[in-house]
């Protein structure tokens, strides 16, 4: 709203995360090995059992996830006065419980309404 | 824990702030705090969208199934795409912060171009599909397919009509104050489509292929 | 070549309801009406006026008073629709029909509830939250003032659509949410759920934006000084308000984007067969229809606060569990949702977990009304006009409360779930919570906003004529529900119950004289605004905003406040505070823009043009909405300085302007101001 100078970008305790070229770097590599052993997982299929494969596939994605968010996104507990990550992390538990509450429920709205949807070839049973 | 916006620093009998910048209220730019709390909201949108599929997921109604499908190498190849073109934007906020306006546009231009390959791809991967009459109509898995995918790919596509604004604009007046942020916004946005896209290939594509 | 079909796509001479006796009349009042105040307009010369003060402005109070006009225009509308109901309702018994077929019945409770949530209650309370928080934080706007400009009128476009229905084509009959699967294309194919999509999404985004808007300004804008424990509580309410706001819109905007979609392109997300699931529709539109009513009444429980402290002469009775009860519903309402389809079918174990959560909702609700309670206790309570509307909540609003715990019991709820017992609960806590509190912060802060008090005599006819005519319009209503009898029917066979339904009408009634009084306060009041003229602070009031002039000049604080306590005004009262008188200097200001109405207008002829699948148009108005905001990004040069003399003067006079210098005669004679006329250069 003011005439922009460049202390508006880097006011006392409104730090937004820098990068470096490092953390770019580190960033890069571990997303790429994070992104290649789960494709490998699927494609070779070294493991017979695909319930293993896929939670290890959600394991290697969350942790992917997180990387992204401190080497690319800078996320740090400092940023805009810690309300940066509060907003991420309020974000993160709404992402959960919608999606999660949204499979609970369906889940069970199908088993108990839907005749004959439930056929073989369908995803087993969510807790 | 959370700190306040500037100091409480003055004494108790001063009421009024009296400074030489007081102009603005003392207050730095809130463009970037209100920018990623539109991308926490978008991540909600997504979420909505993922929670979709995830119930349609094998809502086949006979129709092509993800092994009928998807082809992995082809998302391998995007992914990769996607992840270096999020380095390349950051390469080019490096430049930024050294005032380089050349390398800047350079490196801006060059993550347009692998975006743009992104959504070739995608286009490229839909248009089989269709022909193959795995269309967005066909069932309700693909409907959710098609949807979130795509969804994706807008946002994608307007992150780079997004740059070509960009580059317009700091060819024209530099790395001022104004062109810095929007970069940074820009930054913000193009990073978390990478985080989405590890959602998408991840709950899409390789839990699809596994059922 | 020029078929009628490409360039009018669905939109016939069939699509005016020239049979229709009621719209017709309706058309003609409105037509009238609509002429004589564009005659007027253009009369007394105000376009320019109003182009330059009112549809181009950035000033947050300004906006703020905007939304509340459209909430109080489309509060006529939402009623006239509830009047046609409780008069349709109090008469089809038996072999009477009525006077309500039931397809235009349904549009009328679809309609009804539609504006009145997103048209009424979002409006006034996204008005009162625009007006009075950056006054509270001592800021001198919000932190984007363009998108809070684009905020209102995409509101106001979406408002717009739900009126353009009423007389080309038709509304949704699928009920306030826009059910599937009657809202599925198979089922309604005309333009009614379209009509309803589109003016929704557009407001949504504008809703969404506003949230983020409100959000970013609290945590980056308050004074030096206010940490969050020292903010006002209706600051923290709206804080807590607006951050469930942006996280709930995305999944209606999901839904309905959907939905859209299934009518449109032929997906399968909520059809009947292959593949596709309508009760995933009811699981995302109640995810955010849950939370939303929270972010309706968190802040009317916050103007609660500060009216009652305010007018018993005390510090609000225990502030930290106000602010962690808040923050806890907050959380809270997000794990409830399914309590809206109990009957749906998900099982015992996934319907104990939403009923014990909603019970548990209940406590931190109960939390603050014991605040109120001691805060009122042993204080000198002075029962002006915004008091009586807290007592009359605390009374009304606590029946519809219990009334919703009862509810959340499964084996109640299957007994009970949409039959009228529902629908008197939530419009108990909606009227008794959110309506009346909208009210209390309009008598409240409106001498702030405009310099002299509304007047108190029509204020009582207001306040009487809503609170008895709400309890003799809804007691019956919960005991013909209790009795069995289901929501959203025209018309009954047991004619036992009719002496139930017209009690309710006449209920009706009574509030209707109640809407008048209020009409008719507004008037009254202007015309006797030098009697009822009044200064900074005529309530004796606690927080910042009564700190400022009434009205605060456009720039609200001269010298930013710096804050050291609670009740920050307070405190400056109590310490010997001394307003300054110079040394001012030139204030940084955005300026205004014509960008946001051009844009609103835009998704307007986008939404009627998708609806009536007039595709050039769409084409043309979404080109066009994109060029425009590109070229908006390209405006480097957003701000201007006040000049320090001209805050001189302004702060000499004590007293501010709504609007600026060189007003048109007629309206400087409105605002009791002489102005110079204005030099030729």
């Amino acid at each position: 709203m003011s005439a922009p100078t460049d202390t508006d970008l880097h006011a006392h305790g409104d730090e937004h995360g820098h990068g470096s070229r490092s953390s770019y770097l580190i960033g890069f590599a571990l997303s790429a090995i994070l992104t290649l052993i789960p494709f490998w997982l699927v494609m070779a299929r070294p493991i017979a059992d695909p319930v293993t494969i896929a939670v290890a596939v959600i394991v290697f994605a969350v942790a992917q996830i997180l990387v992204h968010t401190v080497c690319f996104l800078h996320v740090n507990t400092s940023g805009e006065g810690g309300w940066t990550l509060l907003a991420y992390l309020f974000t993160a538990v709404l992402l959960v419980i919608t999606i999660a509450g949204s499979l609970w429920i369906m889940y069970h709205l199908n088993t108990n309404m839907m005749p004959g949807m439930m056929e073989t070839g369908q995803v087993s049973s969510t807790p | 824990m959370l700190t306040t916006t500037s100091g409480g620093g003055h004494d108790r009998n001063t009421f009024h702030l009296i400074e030489k910048e007081d102009h603005d209220g003392g207050h730095a730019s809130p463009v970037l705090l209100g920018f990623w709390i539109y991308l926490m909201s978008d991540a909600l949108l997504f979420a909505a969208l993922f929670a979709t599929f995830g119930v349609l997921s094998t809502s086949y109604a006979g129709g092509p199934t993800p092994r009928e499908i998807f082809e992995l190498p082809l998302v391998a190849l995007n992914t990769a795409i996607l992840l270096v073109s999020s380095i390349t934007y950051g390469f080019g906020m490096l430049a930024m912060e050294k005032g380089q306006t050349k390398t800047v546009q350079l490196w801006l231009a060059i993550t347009a171009l692998l975006g743009m390959s992104f959504v070739g791809v995608e286009l490229f991967e839909f248009s089989k599909l269709i022909a193959e009459g795995a269309t967005p109509q066909r069932s309700g898995f693909l409907s959710g397919f098609f949807t979130l995918v795509g969804t994706h790919g807008l946002h994608v596509s307007v992150g780079i009509l997004w740059i070509g604004i960009m580059l317009i604009q700091v060819g024209r007046y530099g790395l001022n104050t104004i062109n810095k942020r929007r970069l940074l916004c820009l930054s913000m946005f193009w990073h978390f489509l990478d985080v989405i896209w590890i959602g998408v290939f991840t709950f899409v594509y390789l839990l699809g292929m596994l059922r | 070549m020029f078929d009628p079909k490409t360039i009018f796509g669905r939109l016939t001479w069939e699509s005016f309801p020239v049979h229709e006796p009621i719209l017709l009349t309706t058309f003609a009042v409105v037509a009238l009406g609509g002429i004589a105040v564009l005659g007027l307009i253009t009369r007394y010369r105000l376009w320019g006026y109003l182009w330059k003060e009112w549809f181009t402005t950035v000033d947050h109070k300004k906006i703020g008073i905007m939304y509340i006009i459209l909430g109080v225009v489309m509060l006529l509308r939402g009623f006239s629709d509830a009047i046609m109901m409780r008069l349709q309702q109090a008469i089809a018994f038996g072999s009477n029909p009525g006077y309500l077929p039931p397809h235009h019945y349904d549009q009328i409770f679809t309609a009804h509830g539609t504006i009145m949530i997103f048209f009424v209650a979002i409006p006034l309370v996204s008005g009162v939250i625009n007006f009075v928080m950056p006054l509270q934080i001592g800021a001198r706007d919000v932190a984007f003032p363009y998108l809070n400009s684009l905020s209102f009128w995409l509101t106001a476009a979406g408002a717009g659509l739900v009126m353009a229905s009423l007389f080309i084509g038709e509304f949704s009959t699928a009920g306030w949410l826009n059910y599937v699967p009657v809202a599925n294309l198979q089922n309604s194919p005309g333009v009614g759920p379209d009509y309803y999509l589109w003016a929704l999404q557009i407001a949504g985004v504008g809703t969404t934006l506003s949230a983020i808007n409100m959000v970013t300004t609290i945590i980056k804008m308050r004074a030096p000084g206010m940490t969050m424990m020292k903010m006002p509580v209706f600051t923290w309410t709206a804080l807590c308000s607006q951050a469930l706001a942006i996280a709930i819109f995305p999944a209606l905007t999901g839904a309905f984007a959907l939905l859209m979609m299934d009518r449109y392109v032929g997906t399968n997300f909520f059809t009947n067969d292959l593949g596709g699931n309508p009760m995933m529709y009811w699981n995302l539109v109640w995810i955010w229809g849950h939370p939303e009513v929270y972010v309706l009444v968190l802040p009317v429980f916050g103007i609660y606060s500060e009216i009652t402290s305010t007018f018993t002469g005390k510090r609000l009775f225990g502030y930290s569990s106000m602010v962690y009860a808040t923050v806890v519903i907050t959380i809270l309402s997000y794990l409830v949702w399914l309590h809206h389809f109990f009957t749906m079918g998900s099982g015992a174990s996934v319907n104990s977990f939403f009923g014990i959560a909603t019970m548990v909702i209940a406590i931190p609700t109960g939390a603050k009304i014991f605040n109120w309670l001691f805060t009122m206790y042993r204080g000198s309570i002075r029962y002006e006009l915004p008091m009586m509307w807290v007592v009359a909540f605390m009374l009304t609003f606590v029946v519809g409360g219990m009334t919703g715990v009862l509810l959340a019991v499964p084996p109640a709820d299957f007994v009970l779930h949409n039959s009228l017992f529902l629908v008197a609960h939530f419009h108990n806590v909606i009227i008794g919570g959110v309506v009346f509190g909208l009210f209390a912060g309009i008598d409240y802060w409106f001498p702030k906003a405009f310099g002299y008090k509304l007047d108190r005599f029509w204020g009582k006819v207001h306040f009487w004529g809503w609170v008895i005519g709400y309890w003799v319009a809804w007691t019956p209503i919960y005991i013909v529900g209790l009795m069995g009898t289901t929501r959203r029917v025209n018309h009954f066979d047991d004619p036992s119950l009719q002496p139930w339904f017209v009690i309710a009408a006449i209920g009706a009634g009574i509030i209707l004289i109640g809407i008048l009084g209020f009409v008719i306060q507004l008037v009254v009041s202007f015309l006797r605004r030098d009697q009822l003229r009044v200064g900074n602070d005529p309530w004796d009031g606690r927080t910042l905003e009564w700190s400022t002039s009434s009205p605060p000049p456009a720039y609200n604080f001269a010298f930013t406040p710096v804050v050291h306590e609670l009740d920050a005004w307070y405190d400056m009262k109590s310490r010997g505070y001394d307003h300054p008188t110079d040394h001012f200097r030139p204030i940084h200001m955005p300026r205004n823009t014509g960008t946001a109405i051009i844009q609103a207008g835009l998704a307007a002829v986008l939404g009627f043009a998708m609806v009536w699948y007039i595709w050039w148009l769409a084409v043309l108005a979404f080109v066009a909405l994109v060029a425009v905001t590109i070229w908006h990004s390209f405006d480097y040069n957003r701000d201007y300085d006040i000049p320090a003399d001209e805050v001189t003067r302004i702060e000499g006079e004590k007293r501010g302007y709504l609007v600026s210098e060189h007003l048109p005669p007629v309206v400087q004679n409105a605002l009791g101001v002489r102005q110079p006329a204005p030099v030729e250069a």
